[in-house]
């Protein structure tokens, strides 16, 4: 596996990376703290439908498949694959300097969950729809970043 | 019941000067636009009795937004019956269509609908593009804050709008096979169709080996894939068809599609008219980047799904003479972005054969116009006067 240079942690399988520069940390609101602040523990938790078993994301306090009312923050396994990705060359944010990969994850719990994140520790070329990735975080104020890396063992894919 | 389309006209089409950095305050080029549409429809500003707009002024990142219904209210002298302005609409042609269903109520005869962007030089103003889209219009030097609650969804990630452009290029590039030379094919036939009109903003032929080597955004999406912020106001005025001064000028509403999602808005607006998408001589679809207008092209049944790149394939379908012809002004991508109201007002010259130079020598009988992308879309399906 290639060292990211956005990373200054080895690729050890820790789940919380250390990055030579500092994300736009969310607000921590009633709706989402949970989720942003998931990663604490090294585990990524989606909002889900105690009634029916959804998993929705972004986290609504309504599930769009049955109306139930009783959504909470689920753990999941943190496994999942590139929906898709680009390596994205402008700097959006004044803070993050680009290169950087953007991709959506689609996890493993369920079709169609994903999330837009970033995707670290893997070269461009290493990158493909449908690789295997596993989440890891980066702090940012109070919050967890949700990020993904190639998981172990699947190395160039 | 008569459907709404059928109550409601397009009466007149006008237009501010549109360019780069024109530095111009957006009400006088909102003032530039109405009151030419106002005076094409053979009417006067006394006859307006209602106002459309997207997104108006209350929803903002600088640029995006030159005027509010208010402020024209306010600013031309107009009496009122009905007015609306407001960013969640069926696309930004939404707002087109909030009018012909004001106009088919019955709570308003002559609608002036616009749209007024001044991106360009908000640009200059603060300093570059992501500073202007970023939520609140952060710098280096001013923090960046979360007045919308979907930015907390991206910017943490650094993630501008044409990742999420790019992100559809690369699924279909790595699943169906498309490639960047057919992506090219609609920045390439936009451009050359902007050099023979005089209103458009990039002119200069453009080679596909230059669309290979522009630099990239994010990364399958390059320059040349996103359309060009600009400055300018385009106007409208929709009217009840009975009450049409010159009746021959009137471009007529065959369908529209309001429902969310590319399919779904295309979908709505086929089920509302006999026509099909053969009967269809020319297309204006909504080009934020080359993938949406691919997308729309799906959408609105001219290919199958992930069939649009091999449908420009060549770029000789979509060229004028070709089988359909596309964003016959130049689109977003060469005109610039008037945000959905330029596709329509190059549709409406088109249907009206007054488009000059460069003019359709089949003289085009319907057209069809879609605006926006993912869940705020709308499709219009126009003919000409008759």
């Amino acid at each position: 596996m290639t060292a990211d240079p956005m990373t200054d942690a080895p690729p050890d399988g820790s789940a919380l990376v250390v990055e030579a520069f500092e994300r736009v940390a969310p607000p921590l609101t009633e709706r989402t703290a949970a989720f942003w602040t998931s990663g604490a523990d090294g585990v990524l938790r989606i909002a889900r439908c105690h009634g029916c078993g959804r998993y929705l994301h972004p986290p609504r306090p309504v599930c769009p498949a049955c109306r139930g009312r009783d959504v909470g923050f689920a753990p999941v396994s943190g496994r999942g694959t590139v929906w898709s990705w680009t390596l994205n060359r402008y700097g959006w944010v004044p803070s993050m300097p680009p290169p950087y990969v953007v991709a959506d994850v689609e996890l493993v719990e369920q079709p169609g969950l994903r999330l837009l994140t970033n995707v670290v520790d893997c070269s461009p070329e290493e990158l493909r729809v449908g690789l295997p990735v596993k989440v890891c975080f980066s702090r940012a104020g109070e919050a967890y970043i949700p990020l993904f890396r190639p998981e172990a063992g699947d190395g160039a894919g | 019941m008569e459907r709404a389309e059928s109550r409601a006209v397009i009466s007149g089409v006008g237009r501010s000067p549109i360019g780069r950095r024109l530095g111009i305050d957006p009400w006088v080029l909102t003032a530039d636009a109405a009151l030419a549409a106002i005076a094409d429809a053979g009417l006067t500003p006394d006859d307006i009795d209602g106002v459309s707009t997207y997104p108006g002024a209350f929803w903002s990142t600088p640029g995006i937004t030159g005027a509010g219904v208010d402020d024209v209210r306010a600013m031309l002298g107009l009496r009122l019956r009905w007015h609306s302005g407001g960013g969640e609409t069926a696309g930004q042609l939404g707002s087109v269509v909030n009018a012909v269903l004001a106009v088919a109520a019955g709570f308003a005869t002559h609608v002036l609908c616009f749209r007024t962007v001044w991106e360009s030089t908000a640009q200059q103003g603060f300093g570059s593009r992501s500073a202007t889209l970023l939520d609140g219009g952060g710098t280096a030097d001013r923090p960046v804050r979360f007045g919308r609650e979907l930015a907390q969804w991206t910017t943490p990630f650094g993630i501008g709008y044409p990742c999420h452009a790019a992100l559809d290029m690369r699924r279909r590039m790595e699943l169906a096979g498309a490639t960047r030379e057919q992506f090219a094919q609609v920045a390439l036939v936009s451009r050359s169709n902007a050099a023979r009109t005089e209103t458009a903003v990039y002119r200069e032929p453009l080679t596909l080996q230059a669309y290979l080597d522009a630099r990239m955004i994010s990364d399958p999406v390059c320059m040349f894939d996103c359309d060009v912020p600009v400055d300018g106001s385009v106007a409208f005025v929709v009217s009840r068809a009975a009450s049409v001064p010159d009746p021959a000028r009137a471009v007529t509403f065959e369908g529209l599609g309001s429902a969310s999602g590319f399919d779904e808005a295309a979908a709505m607006m086929w089920s509302r008219t006999d026509l099909k998408p053969v009967d269809v001589d020319v297309a204006q679809v909504y080009d934020g980047f080359t993938v949406y207008a691919i997308r729309w092209l799906e959408a609105l049944g001219f290919c199958g799904p992930y069939e649009g790149t091999d449908f420009v394939d060549g770029g000789t379908r979509i060229a004028p003479g070709g089988e359909l012809p596309l964003n016959t002004g130049g689109g977003q991508l060469s005109g610039g972005r008037m945000h959905g109201y330029g596709g329509l007002l190059e549709a409406c010259l088109q249907l009206r054969g007054e488009a000059g130079a460069h003019q359709l020598d089949s003289g085009p009988q319907v057209a069809v116009v879609t605006s926006g992308a993912e869940q705020f879309t709308s499709s219009l399906l126009l003919g000409a006067p008759r």
